[in-house]
């Protein structure tokens, strides 16, 4: 396994620029997720440290060693796609041992079946190892397509989108599965998705990219805690953050058109007189003696979590309070805002205020 | 606003069943949502509601009004679809405006009406827009207007939001429930997300098979699932199901390779015991007092499934606890993470909802508590929940 690294990439098509200056380093043995919204250049940069696409600056380095030059075969790197690309008139056992026969590698059979059993052990399709991949379901073909990119110890895995063409639970379920394997086999991954609950619950850290240019790399409590600018902030979290229009005012923040004023901490002196408040719907929690009021407006209980919105003055909020509740519809609440995690942002660059 | 009511409803095409015989009442004003995965017969059941699609037998109502057999049109009813048909050389006001004005209605009528829409959906700013120049929530939108306009007896959607991004998804769901209650209009809608039915239904009717499998309120559906499928299909993750035996009280488990797990391609079959330390199993769930009468009386020696929610689930000191297991994987899901656990085979895997602040690396032992309030039990040969009373549910 290698660790890997962009300096200072560009990409071009045509008159578009699709990679825009992009950096990061992806250490060995870790889980390193991409995360954008479409057209942000996540699956160019994936197939720019493949090999299939030659950037026009820059440089791809594995273990230090630049390989710009080298042929994808040469960088020994293995995929999983979105679609599964396996040979459905061979079996599972075949198109898992595939890999390993090809010329290049020369693998003696009985170390092949050692290693093709391991890994049908380790995603659990032992029990197909005989069977068509035609006849098999979409998580399950999506396991065997997994498996041919373990089954091997290629340097990185390249991960483009795997499941998101599976349904809900099966997306859950191999979700899971993946991030065990990848933390027991201690293999250095990228994962490009545009699903931000696949990047908080994957990766070890996240880069988050848009329009070809990176804006933030950190742990998932990093990008969840410490949004660098607006964007991160709304991109990640179910259900949004809540962002309000705020003013600073004797000693005060105030909350636009809402009774919310909350006392400043030491901290937000340095805050312009107006600015973007960010509130995580969890840190909007119902209290008894809480310091404001407002009127459930809806309630969405979603089972594991319920959110509440609650209008207070011309603004509303939105709360998720954990599992099922008995508020109903048009209650009066008071509730509080935990001061502790409050974002600021500048209106006119978006960015982070007060690190 | 309308009540419908469903009376023995059947489809068949041929010998097979599209829906079998269905007994449904949605009240006036209601906002009863269709859910279950594909194939499952929701849309065959809403079509039939709508006219789209004949009855093979039965009678459907709207209030006292029997209407199984009227036309479509004649029903009153709107029809909300994924897709939405704006014509497209019409602009979003015109678009809107369309039903009154065939049905010749009054100028003045017209503009009152649009005017109406257009305040309690926001969107003025779009009326001289053609569809061609409107974003899919805008579109959506206006073809909900556009519905609303006629002001029906009912409203039918067929997955409204099927064609929307995630983000978007989530925002027209707070419209449109929020529409529903300025409105009240008794509202039929159909879906194969559980997330959406959850966060929008007044009560959910979960469907599989052409059959109803619970009609309940989400808070049913998701604390007393009815039966298996119904535990598994709703949540996210779905309702933890542990398989064990019942006897003396006590759900025997596997854990600590005591107990092994038979097992039938990807679905556990049955448990039993392995010879442990002292001959005893180590991992053994000790069954509330409020079900051990309906336990003893069903299920003594018997397989059991015990079912709980991840929030059911108590971690408070990971060295106490009834249950064992060992950290299997963690996520973080921004306001909390899930913890995901294995007693003692990778077939077995609880999610468990905890603290953001409890960090434990993958193999880490576990133990934790349920609440005792929020489990529920499964007769593995029927599917189906036990209730309290000792009857099946």
């Amino acid at each position: 396994m290698a660790n890997v690294t962009l300096q200072n990439i560009i990409k071009r098509f045509g008159q578009l620029t699709a990679l825009a200056d992009v950096s990061f380093e992806i250490n060995n043995g870790e889980f390193f997720v991409l995360l954008g919204p479409t057209g942000a250049g996540k699956t160019t940069t994936l197939r720019v440290i493949a090999g299939l696409e030659r950037h026009d600056a820059g440089h791809v380095l594995f273990d230090g060693e630049p390989v710009d030059h080298y042929t994808p075969a040469d960088r020994d790197v293995a995929f999983v796609f979105q679609q599964y690309s396996l040979y459905p008139t061979m079996t599972v056992y075949d198109n898992l041992a595939f890999p390993l026969r090809s010329p290049l590698r020369r693998t003696p059979e009985p170390d092949i079946r050692k290693r093709v059993e391991e890994t049908a052990e380790k995603l659990r399709i032992s029990h197909l190892l005989n069977r068509k991949t035609a006849r098999l379901s979409g998580g399950e073909m999506q396991r065997v397509s997994i498996g041919r990119a373990i089954v091997r110890d290629p340097r990185i895995f390249l991960m483009d989108e795997p499941l998101s063409n599976l349904d809900a639970k099966l997306r859950e379920a191999l979700r899971v599965e993946l991030k065990h394997l990848q933390k027991t086999q201690d293999s250095t991954t990228l994962y490009v998705t545009h699903d931000q609950v696949e990047a908080l619950t994957m990766a070890d850290r996240i880069a988050v990219l848009n329009q070809g240019r990176i804006i933030q790399v950190g742990t998932p409590d990093d990008i969840y805690d410490r949004p660098s600018t607006m964007f991160v902030a709304q991109l990640i979290g179910t259900p949004g953050i809540n962002l309000f229009r705020a003013s600073r005012d004797n000693g005060q923040l105030q909350v636009n058109d809402s009774p919310i004023r909350v006392p400043v901490a030491a901290s937000a002196g340095e805050l312009p007189e107006q600015f973007i408040l960010g509130v995580r719907p969890e840190d909007v929690q119902p209290e008894p003696e809480g310091a404001f009021t407002g009127q459930i407006v809806l309630i969405e209980p979603l089972g594991v979590e319920t959110i509440l919105h609650i209008k207070a003055g011309q603004q509303t909020l939105l709360s998720s309070v954990s599992g099922m509740t008995s508020w109903r519809m048009g209650d009066a609440i008071r509730f509080d805002i935990i001061r502790e995690h409050l974002h600021y942002f500048d209106p006119a660059s978006q960015r982070r205020l007060l690190k | 606003m309308a009540t419908i009511t469903l009376r023995q409803v059947e489809k068949k095409f041929g010998d097979v069943h599209a829906v079998k015989p269905v007994d449904l009442t949605i009240h006036s004003g209601e906002f009863v949502v269709l859910l279950g995965p594909s194939g499952c017969g929701k849309t065959t059941t809403l079509r039939m509601i709508s006219g789209l699609e004949s009855v093979t037998s039965g009678d459907i109502f709207l209030d006292d009004r029997q209407v199984t057999w009227l036309h479509p049109s004649e029903r009153n009813i709107a029809f909300v679809f994924q897709f939405f048909a704006l014509y497209p050389h019409l602009t979003a006001r015109e678009n809107i405006a369309f039903p009154l004005q065939a049905e010749g209605a009054a100028r003045d009528t017209i503009e009152k009406r649009v005017k109406e829409v257009v305040d309690l959906l926001q969107i003025g700013h779009l009326l001289h827009m053609k569809p061609n120049k409107l974003s899919g929530g805008d579109k959506q939108r206006v073809a909900l207007a556009r519905s609303l306009v006629r002001r029906p007896a009912a409203f039918l959607m067929d997955e409204p939001l099927g064609a929307l991004d995630a983000d978007f998804r989530e925002r027209m769901r707070a419209e449109i429930k929020r529409l529903h209650l300025n409105q009240n209009a008794t509202t039929v809608y159909v879906t194969h997300d559980q997330i959406e039915a959850m966060a929008m239904g007044d009560r959910i009717v979960v469907m599989s098979n052409a059959e109803v499998q619970q009609v309940g309120t989400p808070a049913e559906v998701y604390y007393d699932p009815a039966n298996l499928f119904v535990a598994r299909f709703i949540g996210s993750p779905g309702m933890n199901l542990l398989y064990g035996r019942y006897s003396d009280g006590v759900i025997h488990l596997p854990g600590d390779n005591r107990y092994a797990a038979e097992q039938s391609g990807r679905s556990l079959t049955r448990v039993f015991p392995v010879q442990g330390q002292n001959g005893v199993p180590d991992n053994h769930y000790r069954a509330p007092e409020a079900w051990r009468p309906a336990l003893e009386k069903q299920l003594s020696g018997q397989d059991v499934i015990i079912g709980f929610r991840p929030e059911a689930a108590q971690v408070t000191n990971t060295a106490e606890g009834q249950l064992k297991a060992e950290v299997y994987a963690d996520d973080m899901h921004g306001a909390y993470s899930m913890l995901h656990l294995s007693l003692g085979s990778a077939d077995m895997i609880v999610h468990v909802r905890a603290s953001r602040d409890l960090k434990l690396p993958i193999g880490a032992p576990i133990q934790f508590d349920l609440n005792p309030e929020m489990v529920r039990f499964f007769d593995p040969k029927t599917e189906k929940a036990l209730s309290r009373g000792g009857q099946h549910g």
